[in-house]
């Protein structure tokens, strides 16, 4: 989403919670190599924080022994993990193929008025991001709308009001 | 035509718990398995035909065969539940509905290949489905059918988890074990094939998700009572997904060989709102399409397939009706496979770029007649000039449309035509 290319830095060190440390240990020990535990600790860390600052990849590394490059280059090449800050509520449509073919765009244009926001921006109060993805795998109940990742499918702009109206 | 072979736990309330599978037979082939010596296992799944699943309808038992012996190396198994091409949505099923199917064929399979550790690869936007996969998982180990003796028997299998994180090329075999290893999703340039060195330099097998699952199955009731489903070279049943503009999509299992267009009519009910059918997407959205005239003579299988010049692929089917603009449909296709480039092989990171460019000016009304041939020529330049198919998971489909329906590329680029031959005069 948006720019993949800089890290945020919070300014607070960072480091996993008693829950997700005990998951990186009982995880590691899967792997024959440590590096293979870079996206797990992304996935951890996200899960943790809701985003992965500059002091998180600088922690992976040191957790793992490896280079920051290294979790960097992960971090930035896949593309569900969140450099900065989302919305409350982060918001994916769908926009390949059956989707398409079953109109996500009215889905895309109404959350674009109903918020007050483009795909790949958050809104001013934070409470919402929106984003358009590609293929969720859900085509056959499409348009299909994931919502926190949860998913919501055979979506019209109907249906999208009253699960919006339902969010605090 | 529906059959119940993979699918026969589905409709089952919480078919996807352990107790709930075994008063229906999950688990029952293991004493079975662990008396047969794991080359009779390899002969009985090379017997059935069971092609790969994912996409390549590689036979999985010949597969198997591939692994070098002796190496004195681990040997690996990766679950590919990646799932990302488009118009494929048949793998969560299992995952979700009948989980420990699966783990009872990672069983088979990791004893057939002598495997004792597996991992899952399962695409990072399915965050309820890995949720209930893990779960399996869990109760698995806890009823002793997974950890150091698979239901008593002297074999140990640690079976893992490992989440992707949205980018589609990790489906392709080689992508998916970099991002095992901790790395971007760049696909290795074969040979050597994962069989001989794959994860970590180790031999490995990569299967798709209902590759797998079709194992028990295939053990419990031999290689004839799968062939007895589907055609001579396209043996077994398949978790069909059918999406677009019919009026009943959604996910079937079906024998191989049945007459396409018959299953559009019958089973997903027909193209929707009385419209009429403007083309069929056979095998999910790297599929070459299919017009109407050409669907007719379709059967569901590999031969017929490319007999039509198509793939079965993933067996991802969607109906395009008469509403359909075919330009606009190629440009979310292009769309798509640039934004899954990884970026390694510049035919591809720069070629779709290319492409998506230009697609885009003539849905502007701003192409001109060299603009289709353009990219006619773009497509052939770029298949098959790079380290993995994902450029051809896009040049094909997009060379399909631009032949077959290209009049409607012409006719977006016809009023240039006119513009251009007014100031001439």
């Amino acid at each position: 989403m948006s720019d993949r290319s800089q890290l945020i830095s919070t300014g607070e060190p960072f480091k996993f919670d008693q829950e997700r440390d005990t998951e990186f240990e009982r995880l590691i020990k899967r792997y024959p190599e440590r590096e293979s535990m870079i996206l797990p600790a992304l996935w951890l860390t996200q899960e943790q924080e809701g985003w992965i600052s500059a002091e998180a990849i600088a922690y992976i590394a040191d957790r793992i022994g490896t280079f920051a490059s290294k979790v960097f280059e992960c971090a930035t090449f896949y593309t569900m993990y969140h450099l900065h800050p989302m919305g409350k509520y982060h918001i994916c449509v769908c926009r390949t193929l059956s989707c398409w073919l079953r109109d996500k765009q009215a889905i895309v244009d109404f959350l674009k008025d109903e918020i007050g926001i483009e795909p790949g921006q958050k809104s001013e109060d934070g409470r919402f991001s929106l984003e358009e993805v590609e293929c969720l795998g859900h085509c056959g109940t499409a348009p299909v709308v994931q919502i926190n990742g949860e998913f919501h499918e055979e979506m019209d702009v109907e249906k999208l009001k009253a699960l919006l109206a339902e969010l605090n | 035509m529906e059959v119940k072979i993979l699918s026969a736990k589905f409709d089952l309330e919480d078919g996807h718990k352990l107790e709930i599978a075994k008063q229906h037979g999950a688990y029952g082939t293991l004493d079975k398995l662990f008396a047969m010596k794991p080359e009779e296992v390899i002969e009985e799944v090379k017997a059935s035909g069971l092609r790969g699943r994912g996409g390549a309808g590689f036979p999985a038992g010949v597969k198997w065969g591939f692994l070098p012996k002796g190496t004195g190396k681990p040997v690996y198994l990766a679950v590919n539940s990646d799932e990302s091409e488009p118009a494929t949505f048949k793998d969560r099923y299992i995952l979700v509905k009948d989980p420990h199917m699966m783990i009872e064929g990672i069983i088979i399979c990791s004893y057939a290949i002598g495997s004792h550790d597996t991992y899952i690869y399962i695409r990072g936007e399915y965050t309820s489905q890995v949720k209930a996969l893990q779960a399996a998982i869990d109760e698995a180990y806890e009823a002793g059918y997974l950890g150091d003796k698979v239901a008593g028997h002297d074999f140990k299998l640690e079976v893992t988890v490992h989440r992707g994180a949205g980018a589609y090329v990790c489906g392709e075999e080689t992508g998916l074990l970099e991002s095992i290893e901790g790395k971007k999703g760049q696909p290795r340039a074969k040979p050597p094939f994962p069989a001989v060195s794959g994860l970590y330099g180790c031999p490995t097998i990569i299967n798709n998700v209902q590759s797998i699952a079709s194992l028990p199955f295939i053990l419990e009731k031999g290689a004839e009572a799968y062939k007895a489903y589907g055609t001579e070279k396209s043996s077994g049943t398949h978790l069909f997904g059918i999406s677009g503009h019919v009026e009943k999509p959604g996910m079937y299992e079906l024998p191989l060989g049945l007459p396409l267009l018959e299953v559009v009519e019958k089973v997903a009910g027909g193209v929707w709102k009385g419209r009429t059918l403007k083309g069929v997407i056979p095998g999910g959205s790297s599929t070459p399409v299919l017009t109407p005239d050409e669907a007719k003579t379709v059967t569901l299988d590999y031969e017929s397939m490319a007999e039509h010049k198509t793939m079965f692929g993933s067996g991802g089917i969607v109906v395009l009706d008469e509403t359909v603009d075919m330009v606009k449909l190629v440009e979310n296709l292009i769309y798509f496979y640039h934004h899954e480039s990884c970026g390694q092989c510049t035919p591809c990171r720069e070629g779709l770029g290319w492409m998506l460019k230009i697609i885009k000016k003539v849905v502007r009304g701003e192409g001109e007649m060299s603009d289709i041939n353009l990219l006619l020529e773009l497509c052939d330049n770029i298949e098959m000039k790079t380290v993995c198919v994902l450029s051809a998971a896009c040049t094909m489909p997009v060379r399909s449309y631009l032949v077959k329906f290209r009049d409607e590329f012409d006719a977006y680029v016809s009023e240039d035509i006119s513009t251009a031959a007014a100031n001439q005069e």
